[in-house]
């Protein structure tokens, strides 16, 4: 005799990764502890803290490379990660920003919260939330650049080891960020 | 010796330690994940006191990372001198974290966020990733203009210790306790403005501040390593390395090293100045040992194909000098045998032999020769004919691995 089918393992399907429930983010403290941990490995093993914006620019320096490869030769600020036979993705931090969409789209596929969605302020409409983000973005990465590193290498990083120009940079971002918000309040609010 | 932080390329070669480096990587973006730093009204809205959870991750973390960093390094596990710190350039700091605030409050994310929200599907996540290879390409583009500005304002490695001239243990305790106000404070702006009940918050929190500002008191207590502490754990090996004069170079050898270009010689003459002034290598220079523990952060930047020599009159003075350079993890550090007494022995010409008449019996580590003259590095012994000379000896100069790095995650 057939058994009952039903009882078959459900057929996988990929789009029900997506459409999981949503579970609410860890405990912010519990967060930060398990950050704080990730941080002191990476130092403890490499001597090296983390990173985001480094692997960013230089994703931003191949992408030049492949569109104007004479170009980049023409820029010191390029040919020290893309000159000549130089490839720009050959660096531990394009591995750590590389792990760190792995390890994100992990998570959220494992609590649920991997999907296409805007985040945005009740006030607004998608395409100017998008609009401002791509701006925002251009703004950090400059200003990342500028400051020779962003939250994660600098602040972070920098900052749980005491490095005087990381607090510095800290300061500065909250400052610039406090002083501006009242006057896009109605971005988020 | 202190093992950490490893050299993981020569230890595992490059597959293996990229694939470290991808597991940290994974776990940055997983914590980064699950503490909603994808959630980018979650990030905004710590700017207007209503919900301070990314302010909470980010300054436990913070904290955390630093109590870890800095016990590790008390207890001889971890050498703060082999780590990454992040070298201070004041005013383009300054400028590209104002920029950077800006950025932060229109766009909603950081960088490291939006790689976890683009991971995540999330749509503003990937507009603000696309914004940030612009930024960068712009930066590229523009940097030129103003490399005075970005490159000025330089003060190197300096940590928060070297600015207030207070021991590490003490401005550990101060972050901390500075940390956890500011939390609190985060929950009474969170109580005033969002309308949230910190009452519902696990009590388990108190604990784990009380625990954070015990430990930073611990760290401070054991205090950080000082040189005889980091050499007394070296003695065993190394003081069995200076009887068998493994770091005494011949006079030969470090005339030939002036002329091997593949090697980038820094020459530390610890005499005193009256003994520089009278006669001293060329290029060679003057570092009191009074000054050496100063110098220690640039001689660790230095290029990883740097060696360095150090001198005395004899060799008393520098094998002191070598003692603290070598426990402060400065690498490639070698004496030149028998000093500038040899040096002179074996180089002096007709020229020296006029101004310094006879050598006299002097007492150890003085210089043996009188001179009438102060020739500083004026005379042909200060940088012989390396045609002329032609010796036998052991070469003892082999480049050890650099283990510092040489660049943080931003470059």
């Amino acid at each position: 005799m057939e058994k009952n089918t039903n009882t078959a393992p459900k057929k996988f399907q990929m789009k029900n990764l997506f459409n999981k429930p949503s579970q609410p983010y860890a405990n912010p403290y519990l967060g930060g502890v398990l950050l704080g941990l990730v941080l002191f490995a990476s130092y403890f093993i490499t001597g090296n803290g983390l990173g985001a914006s480094g692997g960013l620019s230089r994703y931003a320096a191949f992408i030049e490379d492949l569109i104007a490869p004479g170009h980049i030769d023409q820029v010191p600020y390029l040919i020290a990660m893309a000159g000549g036979q130089r490839n720009p993705l050959d660096s531990w931090i394009v591995v750590v920003t590389t792990g760190v969409l792995i390890g994100g789209f992990t998570s959220g596929i494992i609590h649920g919260r991997t999907k296409f969605e805007t985040h945005k302020g009740p006030n607004i409409s998608n395409q100017t939330r998008w609009l401002f983000a791509f701006i925002g973005g251009i703004l950090f990465a400059y200003g990342a650049r500028l400051a020779r590193g962003c939250t994660s290498g600098q602040a972070l990083s920098g900052g749980a080891t005491l490095s005087a120009g990381s607090w510095v940079v800290m300061f500065s971002i909250f400052g610039g960020a406090y002083a501006l918000a009242y006057f896009v309040r109605r971005l988020w609010n | 010796m202190i093992p950490f932080p490893l050299h993981l390329e020569s230890l595992l070669g490059k597959p293996l330690m990229y694939l470290v480096f991808l597991l940290i990587g994974f776990l940055f973006g997983y914590v980064l994940e699950i503490s909603g730093f994808n959630h980018s009204p979650s990030l905004a809205s710590q700017f207007y006191f209503k919900d301070l959870r990314v302010f909470k991750v980010f300054f436990t973390a913070i904290v955390v990372g630093m109590l870890l960093i800095f016990g590790s390094s008390a207890i001889g596990l971890l050498d703060f001198n082999l780590i990454w710190v992040n070298p201070t350039y004041l005013w383009s700091g300054i400028v590209g974290g104002l920029i950077m605030g800006v950025g932060f409050i229109l766009g909603g994310f950081c960088p490291g966020t939006s790689l976890v929200a683009l991971a995540t599907l999330k749509i503003d996540g990937v507009f603000f990733v696309l914004g940030s290879l612009v930024g960068v390409f712009l930066f590229g583009e523009t940097v030129d203009n103003y490399r005075y500005f970005f490159n000025g304002s330089y003060f190197g490695r300096l940590t928060l210790m070297d600015v207030f001239n207070i021991p590490a243990g003490i401005v550990i305790i101060l972050v901390t306790l500075m940390a956890v106000f500011m939390l609190w404070g985060g929950e009474q702006l969170e109580r005033i403005y969002g309308k949230k009940d910190p009452a519902k918050a696990p009590k388990a929190r108190y604990y784990g501040a009380g625990i954070l500002v015990l430990v930073a008191v611990s760290i401070a207590i054991i205090g950080q390593p000082t040189t005889a502490d980091r050499w007394s754990r070296l003695a065993p090996i190394r003081q069995q390395a200076i009887e068998n004069r493994e770091m005494y170079i011949h006079p030969g050898e470090l005339l030939d090293t002036f002329h091997n270009h593949r090697l980038n010689l820094v020459m530390l003459d610890v005499r005193s100045e009256a003994d520089y002034n009278l006669f001293h290598l060329l290029d060679a220079v003057h570092m009191p040992p009074e000054e050496v523990p100063g110098a220690i952060d640039d001689l660790i930047a230095m290029p990883a194909n740097t060696v360095y020599v150090v001198m005395s009159n004899d060799e008393t003075a520098a094998t002191e000098t070598w003692k603290v350079l070598t426990a402060e993890a400065v690498p490639n550090v070698y004496i030149l045998s028998g000093g500038i007494n040899n040096w002179l022995d074996t180089f002096s010409t007709v020229l020296e032999e006029e101004v310094c008449g006879e050598a006299i019996n002097a007492d150890e580590d003085q210089l043996q020769y009188e001179f009438d003259a102060a020739l500083g590095s004026n005379c042909p012994a200060a940088y012989p004919d390396h045609d002329q000379y032609h010796f036998e000896y052991e070469a003892k100069i082999k480049l050890d691995i650099k283990r510092a790095p040489v660049g943080g995650g931003c470059g």
